[in-house]
């Protein structure tokens, strides 16, 4: 018997069906781990995927811990469809963060519609700032952002280490993590007596700002050439740099608003866990996502049911929270292979 | 008086220099290896996470059941655990040929995810970390002055520099497995025109690298701590890609940069104890930054392998 890998485009009906198989077959091999465990899978995969949408609350719940991963996950898609290969959105998330509280502790004078786009600006340039320096290298001097991104977010981590520990240390308690922003400055409420919280629209809003210039603009156009063959497009006549350029920054300022999200909608101060992985967890959501908008909606729906089923999953049946963060690396891996379906078939003779 | 601290000081910053040097070392050689053929193994920083991990479980599980080599048990457990990540990543990018980073990333976030799943389920949730005797110093030098408290090392230091190192470069340079090694990261079409199997070289360099760094990994926990905790590895592997480029894919070149990322660790961890007013955080960000700037330096017009990042496919 011999495995073949040929060249030949699925049928279009084929592709949306290509992460739910990734899906199923993740669901599948996770299985072994929990009956490994000695716990009943299909009890594990209720508590992950059924019971998370069977009432209000932990409905509720799930949109919350999507929010900061529609964000990552489009900011991720945006840098990535570009040819930028961004693997910083954790580090460009803490420094949206950091800037989020910088201006929130200081906007006890101001009213809500002041503090709470100041924040929002400040963040998606604090984002936008922390990826200029890899984009500048990746387009000047022709060096590897993968590398670049992803020391600068062990450095990021280190500022807001040293910023908690230092002039932001909490004077009464000592513990490393900042004062409060200020009451106006948190994003109210959507649904009271809730943690739903105007993030999620500004997380909408922004999925469907990246899908209208990525479908809708030749701007988009530009990038999706860049992302397929920086050769090509520079024969196109297309500006190359400049492009990526501005794929990334733009790439940096979303992961920048995640970080005002988690301040500003969760948290209401810095600490050092304020991005915990989300930024990586992006990476999966943009893949799972097929780099689209809607795809990236779903993904980040998903994985948030999965966040909020560990929980559940931990409690109830004695499995190590760990294991949601199994099932989403998994689930990356999975659909990296199966997205060749995509593009190719699988002979076998 | 004024002599004798001064001599203290740099005995103390040689010693850690080798001491942090080694990790580094072991998992910057292995993704050597692994480059030059042409692939980018970004699952680096998770299998060192595997290896510190699978190396400490299954030590402590050898030592409860008073197995005398329970080290050793635990090394190999860690090898072996390092090479089924790295086919992991062969079956991705080697035989499926998918985008090399974020297959890379994923075996780091499932090594890493793996291994804090499996850390719960051993050792529960109990607030005292648990420890294991590690890996002795080895007292070669016995107590001569200077030269015994800083070349008495563990043997996994000594196997790094003066085996794994030269051992690589004569692999690379002066074998016809690093003929062909060399041959499959540059041109697979020529290497496969030649002859050469391009898919197993590939296997055979993830596997070789996988290998070491899990042994990076496990050098943390076996020898080092004696321990485990979720920040062992606290971005070494990230370092070792760094090192790999900006020693141009030279073993030898890797090992120094090793050991100028270890000197600054130590003299770091010194100036700190000696009350110096920056904040800690500064000094562990600056092998960060140095090894950024060395990379908008030394990575202009890097000689990336010529089919980097490429996978390959027999038409």
């Amino acid at each position: 018997m011999k495995l073949r890998i040929e060249k030949s485009p699925a049928p279009v009906w084929f592709r949306p069906l290509i992460p739910l198989l990734a899906i199923l077959f993740t669901i599948l091999i996770t299985s072994v781990l929990v009956i490994l465990v000695g716990a009943n899978p299909f009890h594990a995969f209720y508590y992950f995927l059924i019971d998370p949408l069977s009432s209000r609350v932990s409905f509720i719940e799930v949109l919350v811990k999507s929010t900061p991963l529609l964000l990552t996950g489009a900011a991720v898609t945006f840098a990535f469809v570009g040819g930028f290969w961004n693997i910083g959105a954790e580090g460009q998330m803490l420094m949206g963060a950091t800037a989020a509280t910088a201006i929130g502790i200081h906007m006890h004078a101001a009213p809500p519609w002041v503090a709470i786009p100041l924040m929002l600006a400040g963040g998606f340039a604090a984002g936008m700032a922390w990826v200029l320096i890899p984009a500048l290298m990746r387009v000047k001097l022709h060096i590897d952002e993968v590398v670049t991104t992803l020391l600068l977010n062990a450095v990021a981590l280190l500022i807001v280490s040293a910023i908690l520990n230092g002039p932001w240390r909490d004077p009464v308690s000592q513990w490393p993590q900042s004062p409060e922003i200020a009451a106006s400055a948190i994003f109210p409420k959507l649904i009271p007596r809730t943690r739903l919280h105007l993030g999620f629209l500004i997380a909408l809003a922004v999925i469907l700002i990246v899908w209208f210039i990525l479908t809708r603009t030749p701007f988009g156009l530009k990038m999706k050439a860049v992302g397929l063959g920086p050769q090509a497009a520079r024969f196109a006549g297309i500006n190359v740099d400049r492009t990526l350029l501005i794929s990334a920054l733009v790439s940096g300022g979303i992961a920048g608003l995640a970080g005002v999200n988690e301040v500003a909608g969760i948290h209401y101060h810095l600490i050092d866990a304020i991005a915990g992985g989300q930024g990586y967890t992006g990476i999966i959501v943009a893949t799972l996502g097929g780099l689209n908008a809607w795809g990236v909606t779903l993904a980040a729906f998903f994985i948030g049911l999965i966040d909020t089923g560990s929980q559940t999953v931990s409690r109830a049946l004695g499995v190590p929270i760990y294991l949601g963060d199994v099932i989403q690396a998994t689930l990356l891996l999975t659909t990296l292979a199966f997205l060749l379906f995509q593009r190719y078939r699988i002979r076998i003779r | 008086m004024e002599q004798a601290v001064w001599l203290t000081f740099l005995v103390g910053v040689l010693a850690a220099t080798l001491r942090v040097a080694t990790p580094l070392v072991w998992a910057s050689i292995g993704e050597v290896y692994t480059e030059r053929s042409g692939v980018l193994n970004l699952g680096i920083e998770g299998i060192m996470f595997l290896g510190a991990f699978v190396g400490f479980a299954a030590a402590a599980k050898a030592s409860q059941a008073g197995l005398p080599g329970y080290l050793w048990i635990g090394l190999g457990a860690a090898v072996l655990a390092g090479v089924i990540m790295a086919l992991l990543m062969g079956l991705l990018s080697v035989t499926l040929g998918v985008n090399q980073h974020v297959s890379g990333l994923g075996i780091t976030l499932l090594s890493i995810a793996l291994s804090m799943f499996g850390f719960r389920l051993v050792f529960g949730e109990s607030k005292v970390l648990p420890s294991i005797e590690p890996f002795g110093q080895i007292a070669i030098f016995g107590n001569i002055p200077i030269l015994g408290p800083v070349l008495n090392q563990y043997l996994l230091t000594y196997v790094a520099f003066l085996v794994l190192v030269p051992l690589a470069w004569w692999m690379l340079y002066r074998s016809s497995f690093g003929l062909s090694l060399r041959a499959v990261g540059e041109n697979p079409e020529a290497a496969d025109a030649a002859g050469v199997n391009v898919y197993r070289i590939r296997y055979l360099a993830l596997i070789i690298g996988g290998a070491f760094m899990a042994i990076g990994g496990a050098f943390l926990s076996l020898a080092q701590l004696g321990a485990f905790s979720p920040g062992i590895i606290a971005g070494r592997g990230w370092v070792s890609i760094a090192l790999v480029i900006f020693a141009r894919w030279d073993p030898v070149r890797a090992m120094w940069g090793a050991l100028l990322f270890g000197a600054v660790s130590a003299l770091q961890l010194r100036l700190q104890t000696l009350g110096f007013q920056l904040p800690y955080e500064a000094f562990l960000a600056l092998p960060y930054l140095i090894t950024i700037f060395a990379l908008a330096i030394a990575g202009r017009n890097a000689p990336y392998p010529g089919a980097y990042l490429k996978p390959y496919r027999r038409e």
